[in-house]
């Protein structure tokens, strides 16, 4: 197909189109709304036959969506900051369920002060619900992640929901030239639903979401723990098949030019992008450095991180939302991670960004040259008036 | 053996979710969901989503119902919001609260549902409060404000009236609403050797009247149909507090112009409830 311009949310929506699911429920939320808006001219055009719920919020969309799932639909939804929050005590119900719901995530800054532009304070703080969580750089990966998020989580062995996520407005509202595959590629790829006992099966009655009490919940959370342990493979899996259709390959994490890198900086999202320009830039100045684009970030991906930096000098996180009263979310994952490693670099927290602050080139290179001369503290703000 | 048709129950966190699903046990011989307290609506539309999508799809061909129960404080309160939005939507399905006029779930606190006066663990009769302080909202007659095809009130005193409201909900084309009182030997203080006494005396005293709307149209029904064409007494309020240790205070010299209230209310709205039925 030839190349044609749209922006992330767009893309998402087409995505969606092209794997025409069973129900899409949703709620609209800025900058999540033209997904949403999208499919539903799909919906209104015929494009797609797909059951198409105007849930009243995003709680009962999520709740539509884990009633569609255990009903046996193909089920996807969207959000963004606070409707992300408002849908929190399902994301963790639909986890337990083991319903494969596919969900974008425009990422936007949490209230307050209200705030709609991007921050990953939304989605780091679902974290720990149990969905898989893959992050986008720009629009061309948000439409190449929502295919593959229909394969990986329906994967049999996995069963889980995913979180496509995004950065709201610089991905969402951006219009790129995208690469799309065609439509009965899409399907092909991502195949026929199937439903594991469904309660539409009436004939084979199940019963979801008992009461569980304490001599079985805790291996109920177990065999979640499980499940997400077979996640990594599935997910290189089913890149390495994306690949051959698209011949675009997404990794785990993706180093650039990290093999002789000394200082390296880490970062999801579209920093990732102009983190591999910022490092251009320095390489051209003759400075070791490199980055790493943290792409899946649940499950954490601890042994790729360690074969990346183990042996460097000094790694830099960049985290795009804070956890009060301790420091970014990705910092002590990624410090946790290297621990292991057998030559330990040192690691340094970056907070940047939040609520849509704009970050440069210029401040890029100031975080590696606080790597390179060692003046920076443990944990550091970028671009902050303090 | 209201619907000869399959149905597939959700259900809101409370008593019957609790007692029917102990894992590993379950005591459903249909499909059932629960996800949690505040959208049984939302669950179970989504699921009935799913239905009409398979059928769209030539995946299922049969004629299936859907049910979702709830308790008040899953109903009135905390998942209005999301029955408010299905029945908006206009899903087919089937929502049955189960009134017991307090969280009984969690011990025995308010609710929307709550009787002006009666004692729970969250109003309690003190020396200068005399239980709760509110009237309970009508919720009934918030639903059917929506103008879906169906909506009742019913009481398990008379079951077949129960029954055929109920057969009446399912085969509503949309969303169908049935409110019942559901009395709580725990959380009403009585014993449980009443309960259907006192569910019969809940439509007695007008406290609870049986009606139901069909297309726009109100009628009484059962008992109530009764009182209102003069067959048969409406009973005084004061014969539904000394029924229930919960509004045992209300009975004292001191809290007397309580009940008194509680009387006026109650004959105010079955005055109006009985005008509606006539037009």
């Amino acid at each position: 197909m030839q190349p044609i311009a749209m922006n992330g949310d767009q893309a998402i929506a087409y995505a969606w189109k092209q794997v025409n699911p069973d129900v899409v429920a949703a709620y609209p939320i800025t900058p999540q709304t033209i997904i949403v808006e999208a499919f539903s001219e799909y919906v209104a055009d015929g494009l797609v036959d797909t059951e198409f719920v105007c849930a009243e919020s995003e709680h009962s969309a999520m709740s539509l969506c884990i009633g569609a799932a255990a009903g046996g639909a193909r089920t996807c939804t969207a959000t963004a900051s606070a409707g992300l929050a408002f849908m929190w005590e399902m994301l963790y119900i639909a986890a337990s369920m083991r319903l494969p719901i596919i969900m974008a995530v425009a990422n936007r800054a949490l209230s307050g002060p209200i705030n709609i532009h991007c921050d990953h304070s939304d989605t780091m703080g679902a974290r720990d619900s149990g969905w898989i969580q893959i992050y986008g750089e720009n629009a061309q990966e948000a439409y190449d992640n929502s295919i593959m998020a229909f394969k990986i989580g329906e994967h049999l062995d996995l069963r889980l929901p995913v979180m496509t996520n995004f950065d709201g407005f610089i991905t969402s509202h951006s219009l790129e030239n995208l690469s799309l595959l065609q439509d009965d590629d899409v399907k092909k790829f991502v195949g026929e639903f199937k439903a594991i006992r469904p309660l539409l099966d009436y004939r084979n009655p199940v019963t979801y979401g008992p009461f569980d009490p304490p001599d079985f919940y805790f291996e109920h959370k177990y065999q979640q723990v499980e499940a997400m342990s077979r996640a990594m493979p599935i997910i290189k899996k089913v890149a390495d098949e994306y690949a051959k259709l698209s011949g675009r390959f997404y990794d785990i994490v993706e180093p650039y030019r990290t093999e002789d890198a000394d200082f390296v900086a880490i970062a999801v999202g579209s920093t990732a992008g102009t983190l591999r320009s910022v490092v251009d830039e320095l390489r051209a100045e003759g400075k070791k450095v490199g980055s790493l684009k943290l792409r899946v970030f649940r499950p954490f991906p601890d042994k790729e991180i360690i074969e990346a930096l183990e042996g460097k000098k000094a790694v830099a996180v960049l985290d795009r939302a804070i956890s009060f009263g301790a420091t970014g979310p990705i910092f002590p994952e990624v410090r946790s991670a290297l621990f292991d490693a057998s030559e330990r670099p040192k690691v340094v927290n970056y907070i940047y960004g939040l609520g849509g602050r704009d970050v440069s080139i210029e401040e890029l290179k100031s975080v590696y040259n606080g790597l390179m001369t060692g003046r920076c503290d443990r944990v550091n703000y970028l671009g902050v008036r303090i | 053996m209201a619907s000869d048709k399959p149905v597939i129950v959700g259900n809101a966190t409370g008593c019957l979710e609790v007692s029917t699903t102990v894992y590993p046990y379950t005591a459903w011989a249909v499909p059932w969901i629960h996800s949690a307290f505040e959208n049984a609506a939302a669950t179970i539309t989504g699921v009935e989503s799913a239905y009409r999508a398979l059928v769209r799809k030539g995946v299922i061909k049969d004629e299936i119902r859907f049910i979702a129960f709830g308790g008040d404080g899953g109903t009135y309160d905390i998942g209005f919001q999301s029955l408010s939005g299905a029945i908006e939507r206009g899903h087919r399905f089937v929502y049955v609260c189960l009134n017991n006029e307090a969280y009984m779930n969690t011990g025995i606190q308010r609710s929307g549902a709550t009787w002006k006066g009666a004692s729970t663990t969250t109003c309690p009769a003190g020396a200068c409060i005399p239980g709760k302080k509110e009237f309970p909202k009508d919720l009934t007659k918030i639903i059917i404000a929506h103008e879906l095809p169906y909506a009742a009130q019913a009481s398990p005193h008379n079951w077949k009236d129960m029954m055929e409201k109920a057969a009446k909900a399912f085969e509503a084309n949309g969303p169908a609403f049935i409110n019942v009182v559901a009395p709580c030997p725990r959380g009403w203080r009585f014993d449980s050797s009443q309960t259907i006494q006192i569910a019969r005396l809940a439509v007695e005293t007008c406290i609870w009247p049986l009606y139901e709307y069909e297309n726009g149209t109100w009628r009484l029904t059962g008992d109530s149909k009764r009182i209102a064409e003069g067959k048969k007494e409406k009973r005084p309020i004061t014969d539904w507090l000394k029924s229930q240790g919960r509004f045992r205070h209300l009975l004292t010299e001191k809290w007397k112009h309580v009940a008194d209230e509680i009387q006026a209310e109650v004959d105010r709205k079955w005055e109006q409830l009985k005008k509606y039925c006539e037009e």
